[in-house]
């Protein structure tokens, strides 16, 4: 794992560039876990880390201390077997079909390919409590709908490139539906109001039922 | 308990306080007053704690009925030409309000959006630990309507010392931004070319983001995807079209167009009281 690039985002921001999404999470986890002053935000992306500060006067001092951090070795909890969250899919999505057609496998070969290996949390975005999930079985990939859907309903199971995602709730998409779950992505009630967050582990169990 | 009875809204009203940091890695963006600096000017001089709600008022149009009691009110931002039962008070000072009086904005000449602040701050429950409404997700107290009762905080031990405040009027004219080079500046064939003409704000800006309309900027790498990244407020995405949109308080926390520049953070505000069709000029600072 090499040093990151820090990179200036304007005057209350700092970019750190990591050579995979596996090193953001590392390097989001021990910036979390520094608990630095002045940091407001910690942001991962599918191959950064934005820092935002609480102010302009912060930004010096942050590049100083985000290199002491990146410095020290950092550790990535190594996957286990005990994943975070299990996710439960009635595999019937509309796009199912078209996606066993779209990588050359049928339906129950997609379905395993889905449930077999574990995915992790990369990073947010999108919607509150949507969560890209990465690491997934390589042979899933597959285009956007060149449609997007006006409405995707909540617990939506989708696929779009390399990533793997549910809908927390109602909205347009252009991912491709393979499923649904019953499981809630989002809830400002409950004290983490993201059932994913990143750097989570995450399986999914194919069901009859939701 | 004082009350304040919504009667007309105007185009938009949003209950706004400093937003919620700390969120956007579980895809909460910040949110919070578009114009930070008036938001902050109408909490103190009512001697409001910072944390205080107001209400972001866009395009005037707004009017309540004070219940329950009289307290202390102020307009700050864009000059909606507030009244109290119809007789005007000047914006950026502290007015007195009785029980059944209503308080009305007219539409601002200038600027875009002004904020009603009263003393002890608008008390809706917080959501995610703020008072703001974000227009993306739809998170927070939903945008105001009429026959909204709206309670009112209970004040601290502080009075208000300042009677008015000194503030500059918003320009109708050409506003110079000062902007710093972004983190994918070289994304674009000629980032300068972001400071050589002037922009129009499009009709098609909000909250989420305000879009410029001027002569197209040419990206370096035409059809490469860059992998999603974290966003800010006033960060500069250049889309495919070349037409350059500054990410407003309710951006999105990632987006996948090049940031090639970012709007200094003093000049932040500015871009809340920015109209349609109003010029603007970069610069590097």
């Amino acid at each position: 794992m090499s040093a990151p690039t820090i990179r200036d985002y304007g005057d209350r921001a700092l970019l750190l560039e990591c050579g995979s999404i596996d090193e953001v999470l590392a390097l989001a986890g021990s910036l979390r876990a520094a608990d630095l002053p002045g940091v407001s935000d910690i942001v991962p992306g599918a191959r950064t880390v934005l820092v935002t500060l609480t102010g302009p006067a912060q930004q010096a001092s942050t590049r100083t201390r985000l290199i002491e951090v990146a410095a020290n070795p950092w550790t990535d909890p190594a996957r286990s077997d005990d994943v975070d969250v299990v996710i439960d899919v009635v595999y019937d999505g509309a796009d199912l079909a078209e996606v066993a057609a779209l990588v050359g496998m049928d339906v129950t070969q997609v379905i395993v390919a889905h449930t077999a290996t574990p995915w992790r949390v990369g990073f947010g975005g999108f919607a509150p409590g949507f969560a890209y999930l990465v690491g997934g079985d390589t042979r899933l990939s597959v285009p956007r709908r060149d449609e997007p859907r006006t409405r995707v309903p909540a617990g939506s199971v989708a696929l779009a490139g390399e990533f793997s995602g549910v809908y927390p709730r109602e909205s347009p998409g252009g991912w491709q539906l393979i499923g649904r779950t019953g499981a809630v992505l989002w809830d400002v009630e409950r004290p983490q109001p993201a059932l994913l967050v990143p750097g989570m582990w995450v399986r999914f169990r194919a069901v009859d039922t939701a | 308990m004082i009350t304040l009875e919504v009667r007309h809204t105007g185009p938009l009203a949003l209950v706004e306080d400093l937003g919620r940091p700390g969120l956007a890695h579980i895809g909460v963006t910040r949110s919070g007053a578009a114009d930070r600096r008036a938001h902050q000017l109408a909490n103190r001089l009512l001697a409001n704690p910072e944390d205080r709600a107001t209400i972001e008022v866009t395009l005037g149009g707004f009017s309540a009925r004070v219940l329950g009691g009289s307290l202390d009110i102020t307009v700050t931002g864009a000059d909606a030409r507030p009244a109290i039962d119809g007789i005007p008070f000047g914006i950026n000072s502290v007015a007195h309000i009785r029980e059944g009086q209503v308080v009305s904005l007219g539409v601002p000449r200038t600027g875009l959006r002004s904020y009603l602040g009263v003393r002890g701050g608008i008390a809706v429950a917080p959501v995610l630990g703020s008072r703001s409404y974000d227009t993306l997700s739809a998170i927070g107290p939903p945008p105001l309507r009429p026959g909204d009762a709206l309670p009112v905080g209970k004040p601290n031990g502080n009075f208000p010392e300042l009677e008015q405040a000194p503030v500059a009027a918003i320009s109708e004219g050409l506003v110079a931004l000062r902007v710093m080079r972004g983190p994918r500046d070289d994304w674009c064939a000629d980032s300068d070319a972001l400071v050589r003409s002037t922009w129009l704000v499009s009709e098609r800006s909000d909250r989420v983001g305000i879009r410029l309309s001027g002569a197209a900027l040419e990206h370096r790498w035409p059809g490469r995807q860059l992998p999603s990244e974290g966003a800010i407020r006033g960060a500069i995405q250049v889309p495919p079209n070349g037409q350059p949109v500054i990410l407003g308080t309710d951006h999105p926390v990632t987006g996948g167009y090049p940031v090639i520049g970012v709007i200094s953070d003093d000049d932040v505000d500015i871009l809340a009281q920015l109209r349609p069709g109003q010029p603007v000029r970069l610069r590097w600072s």
